[in-house]
């Protein structure tokens, strides 16, 4: 018998204790009513108007940050890798890439505050230089779609940075393959390309997702309260129980793991998959 | 080719124009705090700030604080799961991914929960413990980061014919670990220590509901009362994930190649 399994258990016991114990208590929690007997009205009661409409706008706005995400990310990918830009330009965006996707949090919101707030750059300019008033059109960053425009600024260079392998993994002879066999461009994108593309690109709009959902000091920064997201309910569940009931904020909570994790799991079962490409 | 291109140039000029944008107004909105000229005016009230000294200073010792702990716990886990464990290597991997897949907000909650005055553990009774409490979470906020980058590290080097040279010559296993094993991966603790710098300094979730005095939360009151000196802040911060960014690609120059890979 093998006492090599000891080396572990500091580790174990860590995890246990400050990862997996503690997100337990809100899972079981989610489950018990005020006495601890086992209940589901907590989960029933997570499906009143209010809670319902903080994940709608939660999920509205990760899908298309995690779309517009995608597809300019691919897109500036694509014209890197295979789009004939010049090579040295590859090692900045790479670089910028992993700073930018690294930059969230407090600073991005107020990065987006000078930019496309009120009296932001951008704002500005597009008032006095071309008489296009944006809040005039009815575009708030404090929004929906100002909220969109700020989280893309991660979601980008996070896909860059896991489409550009895959991209590099893309045969030169494949195309040519194809096109000896009387394939157009688009036929070749359609039949060869986007079949082994896929998965790469929906396992990183999933991850792309969960990162939205979960994002607080972002749109807390941006938006103190007023836009009333998941994590932002969360958070002020948390501080002041704004809810009334601790253990629909269990709920809240687990709801959150729930979506988070479908996504994740997708995305590591997608790139489990993606990688049979890659070698 | 001409046409491809032209819509290359122009999907990463519009994406560029996006990403460059934010930074300029960024900088120049910093600048402006004096009417009618750009002076460093919002910089010098940030930093003579005390509670910016203070709750800077307290994130850079919580960051320092993360990444020994860390070390400390992952290198030789890691080290031991290559060398006799390697069944154990997907539990390992399934653990240190968990935290990208519960939301930091969660964990702190069941931090709140569990930790409290009232609990077994009352780590948030005091404030040495909340301190405590607040540097776990952040290790585990970094555990993705710092266990891949060991690990990375460790399959670059032939662990088992290390170990057992240093046990031929009578070293036990501290001395394997601290001056074998660690010099070996320095570049890759170094890259996770350095990733795991960026994330710890301007962290909000956990520290605002531990109610801890660091950098993000001051970052975010300054944010609701402020007009110039947040954009100051943003400009401080994206040149420090800048710096720690630019250190992993450094360091990563001088790492030991795994035995035939080219790159």
């Amino acid at each position: 018998m093998s006492l090599a399994w000891l080396g572990v258990m500091p580790f174990l016991l860590f995890a246990l204790l400050f990862l997996v114990l503690p997100t337990m208590q809100i899972i079981v929690g989610s489950f018990r009513n005020a006495a601890g007997e086992f209940t589901l009205d907590n989960i029933v009661n997570l499906f009143q108007p209010s809670i319902m409409a903080a994940y709608w706008i939660s999920i509205r706005i990760s899908v298309a940050s995690a779309l517009l995400g995608c597809l300019v990310g691919f897109l500036m990918a694509w014209a890197m890798v295979l789009g004939g830009l010049p090579g040295w330009l590859r090692s900045p965006l790479l670089t910028f890439s992993g700073v930018a996707s690294n930059f969230a949090g407090i600073p991005l919101a107020f990065a987006f505050l000078a930019t496309f707030g009120r009296l932001g750059l951008v704002t500005l300019i597009l008032r006095d230089w071309f008489g296009i008033n944006i809040y005039a059109m009815g575009f708030n960053i404090l929004s929906f779609g100002g909220l969109t425009l700020t989280y893309l600024f991660f979601q980008i260079p996070l896909t860059i940075l896991i489409m550009t392998p895959a991209l590099d993994g893309m045969r030169r002879e494949w195309r040519e393959a194809a096109s000896i066999l009387g394939a157009s461009p688009f036929q070749y994108w359609r039949m060869v390309a986007l079949p082994i593309l896929w998965p790469s690109l929906l396992g990183t709009f999933a991850l792309l997702f969960a990162n939205a959902f979960g994002a607080v000091a972002t749109a807390y920064a941006l938006t103190g309260s007023s836009l009333s997201i998941v994590p932002i309910l969360l958070f002020a569940q948390i501080r002041g129980d704004v809810l009334q009931d601790p253990h629909l904020g269990y709920a809240l909570a687990f709801g959150m793991i729930v979506i988070t994790g479908i996504a994740n799991f997708i995305y590591i079962w997608l790139r489990a998959r993606s990688e049979r490409w890659m070698k | 080719m001409k046409i491809n291109r032209f819509w290359s140039w122009l999907f990463f000029g519009v994406g560029a124009l996006y990403f460059v944008l934010p930074l300029i107004s960024t900088a120049e909105f910093s600048l402006k705090m004096r009417r009618g000229a750009y002076t460093l005016d919002a910089y010098w009230t940030v930093l003579a700030d005390p509670r910016f000294q203070q709750t800077f200073t307290y994130s850079v010792l919580m960051a320092l604080a993360t990444i020994a702990f860390g070390v400390l716990l992952v290198v030789p886990t890691a080290y031991w799961v290559r060398l006799k464990l390697p069944r154990w290597r997907p539990v390992l991997e399934f653990i240190t991914l968990l935290p990208l897949i519960i939301p930091p907000i969660v964990i702190v909650f069941g931090y709140i929960r569990l930790y409290n005055t009232s609990s077994w553990l009352p780590l948030t009774g005091s404030a040495m413990g909340t301190n405590l409490l607040l540097m776990f979470g952040y290790v585990i906020l970094s555990l993705p980061y710092m266990y891949r980058a060991v690990d990375t590290g460790l399959r670059a080097i032939d662990v088992a014919t290390l170990t057992e040279a240093a046990q031929s010559l009578g070293a036990g296993w501290v001395t394997i670990l601290t001056r074998v094993i660690l010099p070996n991966v320095a570049v890759a603790v170094l890259s996770g220590a350095f990733i795991t710098f960026a994330i710890v300094i301007g962290e909000f979730v956990m520290a605002a509901l531990l109610n801890r005095p660091s950098f993000g939360p001051y970052m975010q009151l300054l944010g609701a009362n402020r007009a110039y000196e947040p954009a100051a802040l943003a400009v401080i911060a994206f040149a420090i994930t800048w710096g720690c960014m630019a250190l992993i690609q450094f360091v990563s120059k001088f790492a030991p190649r795994a035995p035939g890979a080219q790159h």
